[in-house]
């Protein structure tokens, strides 16, 4: 089993979409001039790392063992369910938009809450691209990504994710005793690798 | 042999790789590799073996994560002493003639530091010591501290190191493809935070291959005068059939390293993907290079966690406007302790131009120490300018230096014995270019001759303590004119000759020259300029000035520093209307001024609002602009919101707005001597684990808007703090904010010590992950689902 990394190119940010994270709407003309200016503000500071491995998976529909590591959770085997493989990764943006955030919940909140909405945003973008890349490259189909805490599968699941990604290393992301992440704007998950 | 001496003589070879060769003997994804040197102390030597038989000088200890984050206090000394064990069980069986020496190695802690993350700076330094001292006992021969992402973490890394142990220090960052580290600093910035700490050489390692580092490696010798370190990957990492392949094999890394140390890299090495090979084929490739010599590149530089300010050239202007000094509404700011004004005034002078920010925070009734710790740790998560720390209480300064993420400019010592007996000790350990003020025990001379005697003076003592001259800015004082008609030209001709003759970068407090005189902004410009002329290289000034921006920018316009006069023409757009509104203030406000800042609130205009409410000032009572302006136009903005009429963000810019209305009317009231009331007292915080706060900040941003007093304990703040402050301050409604699952309980924990301690305190939660249910489960006497719920609440509660 190894972990690799990747950088990939900044994905084109959804306007929209910031704002519906920012639960406003692009008919409210005030919260797009903001939602534009913060990407302005923005444009410069973000990373679009991920760092992933591909893992064995059997599971009898409770139990899911990736080999490495085990983890007990129904959900997670039924959307990782007929897969034989599995993409675990770990992605971020990362520490720019915390740094910007920080500043603006200081000095203007609505910018805060637009910058938190912006990155948001900026990591979905970042998953679904690396996945999609993943597909095209390996010419294989992927389930919809599945993350720890996730209904029954706990949040501890994070421990073994990161020991077994090294994430610190790989793309300096770390992980709290509240099993928090810093930078925030990241996201672990599993995605079961379906043969076409 | 001992090895500073080695190193300031030769061509230093590290080793390469240790993981990736780890891997491929078997360790496994997420196995740590620091056991190894405890269950496979062979496959250890056999591997630092060949590196010392390819021709490393140094071999780095297999201690890249031993740390007490990872291993308790037994298991870390265990490993550490098996892998300096290891480490010379491979030296002694090596045949390899050269100089050998063994390395304590030291990696990130794996946690970010706060304020990004949850590690604090205090407990890093902990972390590291903890690791020093162990590897100082179990034979260390010097320390390399490795792959650091982060500038602060390379600071706790290094303080650790300098505060317990005597040997060598080499420090080393992972720079990314962007030419930075993933926290923002570049290597300029990097070489004046290390070299100001006294580390021993300075570098880059990891995260890419040697072309990839060319630029890296170049920006390091062009400012660094301690040598420089290289230790590139072999390449990057490639998935090639489900194994990694590194796209740079020995000899073509070996020729690019080989083409850096001709211009100038001094120790070399390899990291991840690198083995025994590519050492062996560096050294054949290097073989019979001399070193290029060491040069002291005599760089005044003061850095932060992202770049660095060099001295030189152009002038530098330092903002003094965070300064308690004959500011009443500073000072209020400063006694209630409300960081938020402090911070405004320092983006505002940012946005401004000036280069690097002045902090003074010294009142005669605050803890000075913990003020302007904090005040510096907060300027630091709003600005990324260098900052200059200015006190008089040495605990202080100590304070400040040590948390500031950066090589500070310290502001002053003088030419006292008790002055450089206290300062200069600290500027050596923590690094930092000071301000030396050109007076002594008999005071400041009248003529020039008298302050550059004293400035010689100070420069001899300074070499004393191992301070170079590059280190130190001479500020030989502006006396006002008015009282002596020759103070100008003291000050002037001392400052000019200490640039040229004495090769030492100088600064001046401007604006004191102008003292007791009318039209000051005049004179102080032209005495500005006057400087410039003379060499001066920095002013700490206000960057509010019209008549001080507007001789900035035509000295570099005539200087030639500025291009097609770029700049000067983008910022004379500010000088006319900076004249504009110095005229304002008594002319008559619009007749609909009062409607006019209601709409400016609904709207979120955060400038126009407080202009507006400037002009009402003119005429009516601060109370009336409140009730009768301010609260209805929230009140419109707040139920529109509640109807769903409204979004989120356009309630905070109306917020945002009001605050800068009340922050008018706060100026107002402070000038007038009088004191503002508010509706009662309010703490709030996101509790303990919980690092997110943008939603009680919108909280507190409302509440405030509606008069109450928010005492804003911050994130991740444990059960007892919150506790405390209640007490503190009597309060009679705690607000608390939990976003994840994990930290809910946390939440629940400070209720139950709330209910015990302070029983009459209401308690509102609110938070994501919250629901009504389950806030009442928890035992909350509220739950708030958004701002305007704990505003209604609030009300409620002081209401009775």
């Amino acid at each position: 089993m190894k972990v690799f990394v990747k950088h990939i190119e900044a994905p084109p940010v959804d306007i929209n979409e910031v704002l519906r994270y920012a639960r406003s709407s692009a008919n409210d003309k005030a919260s797009e001039a903001l939602a534009k200016e913060v990407i302005s503000l923005a444009k410069d500071s973000f990373c679009y790392s991920v760092c992933y491995a591909e893992l064995p998976f059997v599971t009898n529909g409770k139990l899911c063992d990736f080999s490495a590591f085990c983890v007990e959770s129904e959900k997670l085997s039924k959307c990782l369910g007929g897969s034989s493989r599995v993409l675990l990764f770990a992605a971020t943006v990362g520490v720019g938009i915390d740094r910007l955030i920080a500043k603006y919940s200081r000095l203007s909140p609505s910018k805060a809450l637009m910058l938190g909405a912006l990155g948001a945003e900026r990591i979905e973008a970042l998953c679904d691209d690396f996945c999609e890349e993943y597909a095209l490259e390996n010419r294989v189909a992927l389930t919809p990504r599945f993350s720890a805490g996730y209904g029954d599968c706990s949040l501890e699941v994070q421990k073994q994710i990161f020991a077994l990604l090294d994430c610190p290393k790989n793309i300096g992301l770390t992980l709290n005793d509240s099993m928090l992440m810093s930078p925030t704007k990241s996201v672990t998950a599993f995605v079961g690798i379906k043969e076409k | 042999m001992d090895f500073r001496k080695y190193l300031n003589e030769n061509i230093v070879y590290l080793d390469g790789g240790m993981g990736t060769l780890l891997q491929a003997r078997g360790l496994s994804a997420g196995e740590h590799p620091e056991r190894w040197n405890l269950t496979h102390p062979q496959e250890i030597i056999d591997i630092q073996k060949a590196y010392y038989d390819a021709g490393s000088n140094v071999v780095c200890s297999n201690t890249f994560g031993a740390n007490i984050l990872k291993f308790d206090g037994s298991e870390l000394e265990s490993i550490i002493k098996a892998a300096l064990d290891n480490a010379r069980a491979a030296r002694n069986a090596s045949k390899g003639a050269q100089e050998k020496f063994i390395a304590l190695d030291i990696g990130p802690s794996g946690k970010l530091l706060s304020p990004l993350g949850d590690l604090d700076f205090e407990d890093a330094v902990s972390v590291f010591a903890k690791t020093v001292k162990l590897g100082v006992k179990h034979g260390a021969e010097l320390i390399v501290i490795e792959t650091m992402n982060d500038s602060y973490e390379t600071k706790a890394a290094l303080l650790a190191a300098k505060e317990n142990s005597e040997l060598p220090v080499i420090v080393t960052n992972a720079y990314g493809a962007d030419g930075k580290l993933m926290t923002g600093a570049t290597p300029a910035a990097m070489v004046a935070l290390i070299e100001g700490m006294g580390a021993d050489a300075v570098g880059a390692n990891c995260s890419l291959g040697p072309k990839q580092l060319m630029g890296v490696a170049r920006e390091l010798l062009a400012c660094a005068s301690v040598p420089v370190v290289l230790k590139p990957n072999a390449g990057l990492p490639r998935a090639v059939e489900g194994k990694t392949v590194f796209d740079v094999d020995a000899n073509e890394f070996a020729q690019d390293v080989a083409e850096l140390v001709r211009d100038g890299v001094r120790v070399v090495g390899g990291c991840c993907g690198t083995t025994p090979e590519y050492i062996r084929t560096l050294c054949e490739k290097t073989r019979g290079l001399s070193p290029v010599p060491l040069t002291d590149k005599g760089i005044t530089a003061v850095s932060s966690y992202t770049h660095a300010v060099t001295f030189g050239a152009s002038p530098i202007l330092i903002g003094e406007r965070i300064n308690p000094t004959g500011k009443k509404r500073f000072k209020q700011a400063l006694v209630e302790h409300d960081i938020d004004y402090i911070l405004n005034e320092g983006v505002k002078q940012e946005e401004k131009g000036v280069h690097i920010l002045d902090v003074n925070v010294g009142l005669p009734d605050i803890d000075e120490r913990e003020m302007l710790r904090t005040a510096v740790s907060e300027l630091q998560t709003v600005t990324d300018l260098p900052l200059q720390i200015d006190t008089s209480n040495a605990k202080a300064m100590e304070a400040a230096l040590r948390r500031y993420n950066g090589k500070a400019m310290i502001n002053s010592v003088n030419g006292k014995e008790e002055s450089m007996r206290t300062v200069f000790p600290l500027v050596k350990k923590y690094g930092g270019v000071v301000v030396a003020l050109t007076l002594d025990e008999s005071g400041i001379p009248a003529t020039a001759e008298g302050r550059i005697d004293i400035a010689k003076k100070i420069l001899k003592c300074a070499a004393e303590y191992g301070i170079d001259k590059k280190d130190i800015v001479f500020d030989t004082l502006a006396m006002t004119v008015s009282a002596d008609k020759n103070a100008a030209k003291a000050t002037i001709g001392a400052q000019s000759y200490i640039k040229k003759h004495m090769g030492v970068h100088t600064s001046l407090g401007v604006s004191n020259v102008s003292f007791g005189l009318p039209a000051r902004d005049a004179v102080n410009g032209t005495f500005f300029a006057m400087a410039l002329a003379n060499g001066l290289s920095a002013a700490i000034m206000n960057p509010y000035s019209a008549d001080m921006m507007k001789t900035y920018y035509a000295y570099r316009a005539l200087s030639g520093l500025d291009d097609n006069c770029a700049e000067y023409i983008s910022a004379s757009e500010s000088f006319v209307t900076t004249t504009v509104t110095e005229a304002k203030p008594t002319e008559a406000f619009s007749a609909d001024a009062s409607s006019e800042l209601q709409r400016a609130i609904i709207k979120g205009f955060k400038d126009k609002a407080g202009a507006l409410t400037d002009e009402l000032l003119a005429t009516k009572p601060p109370l009336d602009i409140v009730n009768g302006e301010i609260i209805p136009a929230l009140n419109t903005v707040g139920e529109g919101y509640e109807k769903g009429r409204i979004y989120l963000p356009q309630l905070l810019m109306s917020a945002e707005a009001a605050k800068s209305a009340f922050e008018a009317i706060k100026l107002s009231v402070s000038q007038n001597g009088e004191n503002t009331k508010d509706k009662g007292k309010i703490i709030i915080a996101t509790v303990k684990g919980d690092i997110h706060d943008i939603g009680k900040n919108i909280v507190k941003l409302l509440l405030e808007n509606y008069g109450f007093s928010v005492i804003d304990l911050g994130k991740d703040v444990p059960p007892s703090t919150i506790t405390e402050a209640v007490l503190e301050h009597g309060a009679r409604l705690v607000g608390l904010s939990a976003l994840m699952t994990t930290t809910v309980p946390s939440m629940e924990e400070t209720i139950k010590e709330l209910r015990k301690s302070a029983p009459e305190c209401k308690i509102m939660v609110g938070g994501a992950v919250l629901t009504k249910e389950y806030a009442y489960r928890i035992g909350a006497d509220k739950y708030g689902r958004d701002a305007m719920e704990a505003v209604r609440y609030a009300e409620e509660v002081f209401s009775v």
